[in-house]
């Protein structure tokens, strides 16, 4: 399944299936709930919660501030202990270097970890015109590859899924029993993987974060198929976007306390591999080479615009989308981008463009509970709204002329108390000619002269102008030898 | 102490009775209310939908009423306007308004907060009979920080029972604009909060705003809920 770009008229279209989706809106209903409460449960194994958050935003925005020199001292340090260090300016040449890589070693097979940038920059379909099918080795991105769709959440890819539908898939694609109980799915799926592994010739895994003094990767996941997928076959390649450097080994401590907890509700990952270079160390085991891809992709866009630089010090826990509102809504499949919820809301148009995902900022009710989950305190909210401003300062003269004009009037009448209360009074006039009983009618007229006024009542009632303004109540008030004379009016 | 009311545009032309309860009870604790009818909107429905041009133009003259209002505190009843005004700095690139829009941000304030953090005052002597849910207003939550305020003035209404909801501080998908270029979302997260409101069995749901009160009270009405949706200066007010 290819999703939607992200339109206008796609987005609504992509909401409209799923919030008619009752499968879906349980399933997002229970898995979100459950990591919202795990993760709350995982926060009080931390003495200082808040204090960590500011610790390791500051360690973000101190790389970020000198992330070329960061990055160059990364390079160094990698190559000295043995990887061999790419650079990607997008995602077409992030992919032809690891298609390259692939040709060169005559390749046949390939397992994968799971990694966002990856799906960023659509690895497995480049791969795939190479002739190679890469197997996704985490049980989530395989049942996703399996059902030929994307992921919709960064942690979980398959949160979308009911237990249900997975035993069903497994049934058609891999010929299992149709039992749908967890052991028997992960069996399933296990005994079709270990075969891949043994048979790969190259790993390609994501990472979380690469230390810029000593050149190591860190990987954390829970499956083991990472691990897996990064020691068994003779080529490692790790893709990770230029924002995942951290400048010390040490700066590790207060990033694992906050991951692995804001992600799933984990105090630590089942594993956590770091790979210093390769050659198979002292007992010559492990992949003979080691290739690190460094991906920019729009990110250093991102880098120079003060406001939105801190969109880079996301560690990719998905905390936010499991507190969104709409996200528990609507999922991720919906937002139409490889990247959903309100991070996604962010970081899509500054990769893609916002003239091609001008919705996305609006997809948020700007409740906050985004910013109050995130681990490296990124103010969401300011984003959406200062990505909201850039998208109507880049439509002058597009599609959304009837809002500006309106919002021109609404200015033009608020500016001047004369004018509101002229406006406000004749509101109130003809609003008797509208109205059904307490409310304002549902479908008429009004509604469909004011198209904001019909998507209201469609489903609310809407509260009428009162028959006397306050300020109208205070001349009253005033006149009856009330409180005293007010403000300069 | 002197208070100035800042009664926001929708509850002066929807709801004035929220306006009218907020300087009862202002007064009964004590203050001085004056108005300054030059005041119309603070500007947020442009601000939120990316129109910061015009979303300056109104700050700046509503910077102006709120200085030269002779009176020691800036008081409304709404979270989400009075963190607009705390929001005013970031629409100036000139030091002059930016400082002027934290003087004026200083002296601004969400009624429960005043009452309770400026005043001290926790009993406004109201008498309520019912049962009272608290809806906690997104902005004035996680904007202002207004957690305990209106939950402690609650509690001192003789004759009220407040119950909790188990997702007070979810949001009820008003969101501004929001609410109406995705109604469909924003229906569907209200849902979720009304049905937590018809399962608790109370009279009343109570909030610090009347945007999100007009977003749960229409879905209450259109849903022929016997739960009404008031606003917590009505109940404060109430003497009955």
């Amino acid at each position: 399944m290819t999703a939607l770009p992200p339109t206008p008229a796609g987005f609504a279209s992509n909401v409209r299936g799923a919030l008619g989706d009752v499968q879906l809106r349980r399933a997002l209903r229970q898995a979100t709930s459950l990591f919202a409460t795990r993760r709350l449960a995982a926060m009080t194994s931390v003495a200082d919660w808040e204090g960590a958050r500011t610790r390791a935003r500051a360690i973000k925005d101190e790389t970020l501030r000198h992330l070329d020199r960061y990055l160059e001292q990364f390079v160094a340090s990698a190559e000295r202990a043995g990887a061999r260090v790419h650079w990607a300016v997008d995602g077409e040449e992030a992919c032809a270097i690891v298609a390259g890589i692939a040709r060169a070693r005559g390749a046949r097979t390939v397992v994968k970890s799971k990694s966002m940038a990856t799906e960023e920059i659509h690895l497995n379909a480049a791969l795939a015109r190479e002739g190679l099918e890469p197997v996704e080795t985490d049980l989530g991105e395989y049942i996703i590859q399996l059902a030929g769709e994307t992921p919709s959440h960064i942690v979980v890819p398959a949160i979308h899924k009911t237990r249900a539908q997975i035993a069903a898939l497994f049934a058609e694609k891999l010929a299992a029993g149709g039992a749908d109980d967890v052991a028997s799915l992960t069996a399933t799926a296990r005994r079709t993987l270990r075969e891949r592994f043994a048979d790969a010739d190259i790993g390609i895994t994501g990472v979380n974060f690469a230390v810029a003094e000593t050149g190591t990767i860190l990987i954390l996941e829970n499956e083991g198929n990472a691990r897996l997928t990064m020691t068994l076959p003779r080529t490692h390649v790790a893709l990770m976007g230029i924002e995942k450097v951290i400048p010390r080994l040490a700066d590790l401590e207060v990033f694992l306390q906050l991951l692995p907890r804001s992600a799933t509700g984990q105090p630590l990952t089942a594993y956590q591999s770091l790979i210093t270079g390769a050659g198979g160390g002292v007992d010559g085991e492990g992949p003979a080479e080691l290739h690190i891809v460094l991906l920019d992709n729009g990110r250093s866009r991102m880098l120079a615009h003060p406001v939105t630089r801190q969109s880079l010090a996301c560690i990719r826990c998905g905390a936010c989308l499991n507190a969104c509102p709409v996200y528990q809504q609507i999922g991720g499949h919906a937002y139409g981008s490889v990247y959903p919820g309100p991070i996604g809301a962010v970081i899509t148009p500054q990769l893609v463009g916002l003239a091609r995902s001008s919705e996305l900022p609006y997809a948020s009710s700007l409740c906050g509970a985004c910013r109050e989950v995130c681990p490296v305190k990124i103010d969401i909210p300011a984003l959406l709204l200062h990505l909201r401003s850039e998208v109507v300062a880049a439509d002058a003269r597009g599609p959304r002329r009837g809002e500006r004009l309106a919002f021109r009037a609404y200015t033009a009448v608020m500016a001047r108390p004369w004018a509101y209360r002229l406006v406000t009074r004749f509101a109130r006039a003809v609003q008797h000619f509208f109205r059904v009983g307490e409310t304002v009618g549902r479908r008429g007229i009004a509604q469909r002269i004011v198209p904001a006024l019909g998507a209201w009542t469609a489903w609310r009632d809407l509260r009428p102008l009162a028959p006397r303004s306050f300020r109208e109540e205070w001349k009253v008030r005033r006149r009856r030898g009330g409180p005293p004379e007010g403000g300069s009016a | 102490m002197r208070v100035s009311l800042f009664v926001t545009c929708l509850v002066d032309q929807l709801w004035p009775s929220i306006g009218v309860s907020t300087v009862e009870v202002l007064e009964r604790v004590g203050c001085e209310v004056v108005f300054d009818e030059r005041q119309t909107c603070c500007g947020q429905p442009a601000f939120n939908t990316g129109y910061r041009d015009e979303a300056r133009t109104l700050a700046r003259r509503f910077i102006e009423i709120v200085e030269a209002a002779a009176a020691d505190a800036f008081v409304s009843p709404s979270g989400s306007c009075t963190a607009m005004v705390h929001h005013y700095e970031d629409l100036f690139e000139d030091e002059q308004w930016r400082a002027r829009a934290r003087a004026v941000a200083a002296r601004t304030y969400e009624l429960s907060a005043f009452l309770v953090n400026r005043l001290g005052v926790e009993d406004v002597g109201a008498r309520f009979a019912g049962r009272l849910t608290w809806h906690d207003a997104c902005h004035a939550l996680r904007e202002l920080g207004v957690r305990g305020e209106p939950r402690r003035l609650l509690g001192r209404v003789q004759g009220a029972e407040l119950v909790e909801l188990p997702d007070a501080d979810a949001c009820c998908g008003f969101g501004g604009t929001f609410a109406v270029k995705h109604a469909d979302i924003s229906v569907a997260i209200l849902d979720r909060k009304v049905d937590e409101i018809e399962a608790a069995g109370v009279d009343a749901v109570v909030s610090a705003d009347a945007s999100c009160l007009m977003q749960i009270g229409g879905r209450l009405s259109r849903r022929r809920s016997r739960v009404r949706a008031m606003h917590l200066a009505e109940v404060l007010a109430s003497v009955a």
